[in-house]
């Protein structure tokens, strides 16, 4: 299904401030050169390492089909597609493949920077790992950390994509039917809706209910669903974005004001459209016109211009300007008048125009590689500038933790589009699925604010929660298959009204099953004797039709039964009653018949005769077709 | 009548007969109606209808229904209505069944046009109208009106069916009047018959079970309460008042509202109030049989009684103070530890009204938050008023709104998840909050700091939507304003200090905020802070230390309009106060910033919206009462600037500014009047004389922008340029030893371009004037005249009689050649 966002471990700062750790334990000499401490904080010196999905549980090989939900939630899909023997499909959108590429590739291009021959691995020894400090020894899973995928398996994985658009009907073998919604969180995000004929599950993750730059969600077509499978909901749910957007723009301008920079680490997709956007029509009214705005990222120039091409994955009133025809994002404008500049890197032409004060974009928001921690080592030591955090992913004081202490001032202003309660609460009421099902961190409010019962997904009936590793059979059951009939055989039918509106009509036919769909076809004509020179073709080698028996239906009266029994002479008749039905006791012959709900069983010594008279007896009560 | 009015009155009306000419502009009917008012009420109708006998044709002719419009029957309905109100012309007019065959069964009811609502309308309003005098009740009874009226309550039109309730009291009242009360509890006899079909009607609209016919009754009923305070209402009400209370015993009262608002209205009738029916204890019935929410304006209706007893007043102040209990009761650590007084704890129905939903917490807590406000502004708010603990609850709610508070209770846990965000309860609490800050003395200095910590979270919190903070930010206001106050002085209370220290960085983030309402917020509550702190050494300092200052200058370039404007205003009090930033300080060094004057100016003469102009405007005026410094300096090279540049202003309310503006310039440069009583002081500086002070208006160019508006098109600029010469010509008379010069060629020429100026034409500026030619034209000019007539409204022609007599005759082309007013 969808692979959560890759784990950055807190392991690795590029430009290193701390010191060398000495262990109290001795069991941690041996590998005290890997770990190094810094103001309090024990850190792990290594090449970056990253936290794989979930790979004990299924067998990647036998997957046939990955959905790719949204450009965050892909990174990776290159462990996947070339290393576990995954041999199926992949489906994305167009933007999310162009825009997964590019963080990718500036993932790629900022670890391959600053090589680093060794990864750290003594310390993952579970003896030495468990006397570790906090965090180091409750990380989990460490031995199967990778060191990050290069460009060349990024492309292979990205070559098994296959592109999808909005509403397009995907048939998966013929067993169901996936379609991709707007989820309205990115450009190009998705929800998928996987669908037979009589079961339709809902996978909602990363969704958003705000009006930004994306399509809008398409929430119409989630209704009617047995299960909707919710998750990737805001990791922020006290901070609302228009407030943090104000946070933001307020901290920006007095520290420029005051002649201090200002560092925003971020991806080089997502939120900061919205920012520029906003910034655009901020910065003439915080008198910031001529503050010069940097955007330095090895896909900046690629994001900022794919941003503009992707017309129909935007909102509608972006998707208008294009007809105008101008460019849906203000950006162009800044970049027109120099007020926004983008730069690959910070070297070459960066170096020759940067000018202070000013606003730098730039990755990686894990503060662990890429040009921001140039700019932390550059920044860090003066009170007069300002780190805003604004990626909701990583705890900035984690983030901050290796380049303490720390004079710049750092502000967290976490810009999270995604469903908040009040917004799932909504959505649920419009969409009323039968079944909700999400990770049980959302049944509860979170630990450290147990009283905020407004954190949690109410909804009636209680949403079913699974945790981590969990495996959870969803509440419904596959009933009933659709059956095709062929027309000829349809022709032949002739259906009896049983009840008003209600007709039936018995059906002789082959059913014929292929990639799960089934047909019925006309039986064979019964065969004529084969002369013995001609060979049988493979298509006729359908057993033959027997003569066929009317099919029964109705119930047995038990007192009428016996009633006629007695009339036909039968004597010393005893009727037991049982949990399925009735027991007819014939005790002078020896005989038994058992009368159930679906079944009728004539047990008797050896007597054909008095079974068949027996039988047709039974017969008279029932119906024939 | 004016004579005029009566010779154009025949054609009018056989305008208003014909149906092939449709008088389609109902505006005009309604003048002519309220004219027919106006005159029959100081005029004989009887005398009206006989000098003037089209009118009764007009009448006539309405009886033809089929040739009628609906608007001319509607408004012949009503016209006839005002005339046969005087009972003469109603015997008159009921000669010719004129009446009867208007407003009879022979009527209009039952035709076609009975179901248009103006027609019904216009009935009902005819009879309002007639129902005045003891034949028209006879009248009524016998044209079989009465049980149309009943019909007509239950009308599809509300307007219909409000006014056919406001008539069956009418009737109601005029069929009792003037007869003796009937005993209590007397028989049906003993009313008069028309009064008897109404009360039956009433009794059985209440019996019925149907609540739209329960709560016409009632209305009728309030209605009858609220208007007549005759004994026999009280007769009345022991009559039906088994009825109504059965209604209180229904499980859900479904007519809740329309009973409060009966029962409010006999408690403010004389009647009632100071009888010994039963009506306090059926009000304390009633309080406690409806839901908390149909509770409270019943509860605040009850507050507000001047006569009330004691014990139910407090009952409704309980039911009031009980949504704000369930909140501290539910923030309580230990069960029952609110510290609510006994009997105002919550009760089970109010915490099963709170936790319903989101929507109907809301509405309860608003409503109950919004009622105890209103009492608290009241001279008679009641006693004793519960302070501390208003105070609690409501900081307790905002902190349940804004998620810091921290219940133990599971109450407690609904409630933060219900309310959290919830921006219509934050609102509502700020109001309330800072309402609370009247009458501070008795709080606890804990209680006040428990306040301002509440303030400075929503002040703080990026959460916080632009309405919360404004009111936010008045709150803030109000308890620093209150702190002032009870200490004593204009400096603020030393416990106020440290917050405001807080503040100031608050306010800096706030206005660098990206959304233009919050900016323009902080700057009016930086106006008002500065207004009254503005000379505190303390709070100056705070200010100085912070980058505020600067900000707000920042703000005169805002790109909206609104905010320019606040923060012009703002500006213009730093710098009164001398809390301006400088120019060319030293964080902007070699920066080429003009000074806060002249950027004021480059705003009046640049800014293409009106308010950022007027508020620099009403800056200049300050500054120039206030003697500020920034004005001295080469006043007069400043002003004539300022005047040059608002004569030409498009905005007229700039324009009267300017005037504004001008009026202080020449009351400052003429000085005090002379006054004959006046001690006479030794003057500093001798008195200025009239040839001197003209010198002085004319270099600054005050002269040519007064003379010019003095026939502005719009009237409040020509009159408050009026106000200013004739002031000025008082002051300048020939006693001051100045001679006018009439027949100066300068004069003449003056008076052709004010010629010019007042037929329209943009003319030539005056150029610098002589002090004998401005005393020349100052007494040519009939400022008294002008005066006059401007201060008619401008449409006082238009709005006469026979000014709409003749619109209406033109609109229909029936007065050949004239033109019509068009207004």
């Amino acid at each position: 299904m969808q692979y959560t966002q890759i784990q950055i471990n807190h392991d690795y700062v590029g430009l290193w401030t701390g010191h060398d750790f000495h262990p109290q334990f001795p069991s941690l000499a041996t590998c005290s050169k890997e770990l190094k401490e810094c103001s309090g904080h024990v850190f792990v010196d290594s090449v970056p390492e990253f936290c794989l999905p979930e790979t004990e549980l299924i067998d990647m090989s036998t997957v046939d089909v990955i959905l790719i939900s949204n450009y965050h939630c892909m990174m990776a899909l290159p462990y996947i597609t070339e290393h576990t023997g995954f041999t199926g499909t992949v489906y994305a959108t167009e933007p999310t493949l162009q825009i997964g590429r590019l963080l990718m590739e500036e993932l790629v291009n900022f670890i391959e920077r600053v090589p680093k021959a060794q990864s750290a691995s003594l310390w993952k020894n579970k003896d030495v790992q468990r006397l570790l400090p906090s965090p180091l020894k409750d990380a989990v899973e460490v031995s199967t950390w990778r060191r990050c995928y290069s460009m060349q398996e990024v492309n292979s994985a990205l070559s098994k994509i296959q592109l999808v658009g909005y509403s397009q009907k995907i048939e998966l073998f013929g067993a169901v039917q996936v379609t991709p919604l707007s989820s309205g969180y990115a450009l190009g995000s998705s929800n998928w809706v996987i669908q037979s004929h009589y079961e339709k599950v809902s996978y909602v993750s990363g969704s958003s209910l705000l009006t930004t730059h994306p399509q809008p969600m398409d929430q119409a077509s989630l209704k009617n669903s047995d299960v909707l499978l919710l998750t990737g909901l805001t990791q922020i749910p006290t901070a609302n974005p228009d407030g943090m957007v104000g946070e933001f723009c307020s901290n920006l301008a007095l520290t420029v004001r005051n002649g201090g920079n200002v560092l925003v680490p971020c991806y080089p997709s997502g939120v900061i459209y919205d920012l520029l956007e906003c910034l655009y029509q901020y910065i003439d009214s915080a008198g910031l016109s001529n503050v010069p705005f940097y955007f330095i990222s090895p896909v900046a120039n690629s994001s900022l211009e794919f941003s503009q091409i992707f017309a129909e994955w935007l909102c509608h009133n972006k998707q208008t300007k294009v007809y105008l025809p101008e460019p849906p994002f203000p950006h162009a404008e800044l970049i027109q008048t120099n007020k926004l500049k983008h730069y690959p890197s910070i070297h070459g032409d960066f170096s020759n125009d940067f000018r202070q004060p000013c606003v730098v974009f730039t990755g990686h928001p894990s503060l662990r590689f890429g040009d921001v921690v140039h700019f932390l080592e550059l920044w860090g030591k003066s009170s007069l500038n300002t780190v805003i955090f604004t990626e909701p992913d990583f705890s900035y004081l984690d983030a901050l933790a290796p380049y303490q202490p720390l004079a710049m001032k750092c502000i967290y202003c976490p810009i999270d589009t995604r469903l908040n309660f009040i917004q799932v609460s909504k959505l649920l009421k419009e969409v009323q699925p039968l079944h909700v099902v999400c990770p049980e961190q959302y049944t509860q409010p979170p630990p450290t604010q147990s009283h905020r019962m407004d954190l949690m997904i109410d909804c009636q009936p209680p949403a079913m929660s699974y945790r981590r590793a969990e495996v959870l059979a969803l509440p419904f059951k596959r009933r009933y298959e659709k059956i095709e009939i062929m027309p000829e055989l349809a022709d032949s039918l002739v259906p009896m009204e049983i009840k008003p509106g209600i007709s039936l009509a018995t059906v002789s036919a082959v059913l014929h099953t292929k990639d799960n769909k089934h047909v019925l076809q006309p039986p064979p004509r019964s065969t004529q004797p084969t002369s013995g020179k001609k060979r049988k073709r493979v298509s006729d080698d359908i057993p033959d039709c027997k003569v066929l028996k009317p099919l029964l239906s109705g119930s047995i009266p038990v007192e009428q039964f016996v009633q006629t029994l007695e009339k036909h002479g039968f004597s010393d008749i005893k009727v037991e009653d049982t949990a399925k039905g009735h027991i007819v006791l014939l005790q002078e012959a020896e005989t038994l018949i058992q009368i159930e709900e679906d079944s009728t069983h004539i047990i008797c010594d050896n007597d054909e005769m008095l079974r068949v008279r027996l039988r047709d007896l039974v017969l008279k009560f029932l119906q024939k077709f | 009548m004016d004579p005029e009015c009566s010779r154009l009155l025949p054609a009018l009306c056989a305008v208003l007969a014909d149906p092939r000419q449709p008088m389609t502009d109902d505006t005009c009917l309604e003048k002519l109606l309220d004219w027919f008012k106006t005159v029959t009420e100081t005029e004989s109708s009887l005398l009206l209808l006989q000098e003037n006998p089209c009118l009764v044709e007009l009448l006539s002719q309405a009886l033809k229904f089929q040739d009628v419009s609906s608007r001319i029957l509607s408004f012949s309905l009503r016209l006839a209505g005002i005339f046969a109100a005087q009972e003469n012309c109603f015997q008159f007019l009921q000669q010719g069944e004129l009446l009867l065959g208007l407003f009879g069964e022979a009527g209009p009811l039952g035709l076609p046009a009975w179901n248009v609502p103006s027609v019904r309308s216009g009935w009902i309003q005819g009879l309002c109208s007639l129902a005045k005098h003891p034949s028209a009740e006879q009248f009524l009874v016998d044209c079989g009106a009465v049980d149309t009226i009943f019909s007509l309550q239950g009308d599809s039109s509300l307007f219909v069916a409000s006014a056919a309730s406001q008539l069956l009291v009418q009737v109601l009242s005029l069929s009792i009047q003037g007869r003796a009360t009937p005993h209590l509890g007397s028989s049906d006899g003993d009313w008069p018959s028309c009064a008897q079909s109404i009360v039956g009607y009433l009794e059985e609209s209440l019996r019925s079970g149907a609540t739209p016919q329960i709560t016409q009754a009632l209305k009728v009923l309030t209605t009858t309460f609220g208007r007549c305070h005759h004994s026999w209402t009280e007769a009345l009400w022991m009559r039906l008042s088994p009825l109504v209370t059965c209604l209180l015993e229904k499980d859900t009262v479904p007519t809740a509202h329309s009973l409060a608002d009966l029962f409010l209205s006999m408690a403010r009738s004389p009647t009632f109030g100071s009888s010994d029916c039963d009506l306090w204890v059926t009000l304390a019935q009633t309080l406690s049989c409806l839901s908390p929410t149909q509770a409270g304006p019943l509860a605040l209706g009850i507050l507000k009684l001047h006569v009330c007893p004691q014990a139910l007043k407090t009952q409704a102040f309980d039911v009031l103070l009980q949504p704000l209990a369930c909140v501290l009761e539910a923030a309580a650590q230990v069960p029952g530890s609110s510290g609510l007084p006994d009997g105002t704890g919550s009760n089970p129905t109010m915490a099963d009204a709170l936790l319903a939903s989101t929507s109907s917490c809301a509405a309860l807590l608003c409503q109950s938050l919004a009622h105890l406000g209103e009492l608290q502004a009241l001279p008679h708010s009641p006693r004793p008023w519960p302070q501390v603990l208003l105070l609690e609850a409501t900081v307790m709610t905002l902190r349940f709104c804004s998620g810091s508070a921290v219940p133990i209770s599971s109450v407690g846990g609904r409630l933060c998840g219900i309310l959290a965000s919830c921006i219509r309860v934050q609102r509502a609490a700020l109001d309330f909050l800072g309402m609370l800050s009247q009458g501070t003395g008795a709080c606890p200095q804990e209680s006040v700091t428990q306040v301002f910590a509440i303030l400075l979270e929503y002040l703080r919190s990026p959460e916080s939507s632009p309405t919360v903070l404004k009111k936010a930010f008045q709150a803030t206001l109000r308890w620093l304003l209150s702190m002032s106050k009870a200490c004593g002085s204009n400096n603020p209370d030393p416990h106020t200090q440290p917050f405001l220290r807080e503040l100031f960085p608050v306010m800096q983030k706030r206005l660098c905020n990206p959304c233009w309402e919050v900016r323009d917020s902080a700057l009016e509550f930086l106006t008002h802070l500065t207004t009254h702190w503005g000379g505190q050494p303390d709070f100056r300092q705070a200010l100085l230390a912070s980058d505020v200052p600067e900000l707000t200058q920042q703000l005169l370039q805002d790109p909206e309009a609104y905010v320019r404007a606040s923060a012009v205003t703002a500006m213009g009090q730093l710098a009164s106060q001398g809390l301006h930033a400088t120019p060319s300080g030293p964080e902007h060094p070699g920066a080429k910033q003009k000074s806060l004057p002249q950027e004021l100016l480059h705003i009046l003469s640049l800014d293409s919206e009106g308010f950022p102009r007027r508020a620099v405007m009403q800056v200049f005026t300050q500054w120039l009462q206030d003697g500020h410094p920034a004005m001295a300096e080469d006043l007069e090279q400043f002003m004539a600037r300022v005047f040059q540049v608002v004569s030409r202003d498009l905005d007229w309310e700039v324009r009267v500014q300017g005037l504004e503006l001008a009026r202080v310039f020449l009351a400052q440069t003429l000085g005090p009047p002379d006054c004959p009583y006046a001690v006479a002081l030794p003057a500093a500086t001798p008195p200025t004389s009239p040839a001197e002070v003209l010198r002085t208006l004319g270099r600054v160019q005050l002269l040519e922008f007064a003379f010019r508006a003095l026939f502005d098109c719009d009237r409040p600029v020509a009159q408050k340029s009026c106000d200013l010469l004739l002031l000025l010509r008082a002051r300048t008379a020939p006693g001051g030893g100045l001679q006018g010069a009439e027949c100066n060629p300068e004069a003449v020429t003056v008076e052709a371009a004010l010629r010019a100026w007042q037929a329209g034409e943009q003319g030539q500026p005056l150029g610098e004037l002589v002090p004998e030619v401005v005393v020349a034209i100052l007494r040519t000019l009939d400022l008294e005249g002008l005066q006059a007539t401007l201060a008619e409204s401008s449409d006082h022609v238009e709005q006469s009689p026979r000014s709409l007599l003749q619109d209406m005759l033109a609109a229909v082309g029936a007065l050949g050649g004239h033109e019509a007013d068009c207004y």
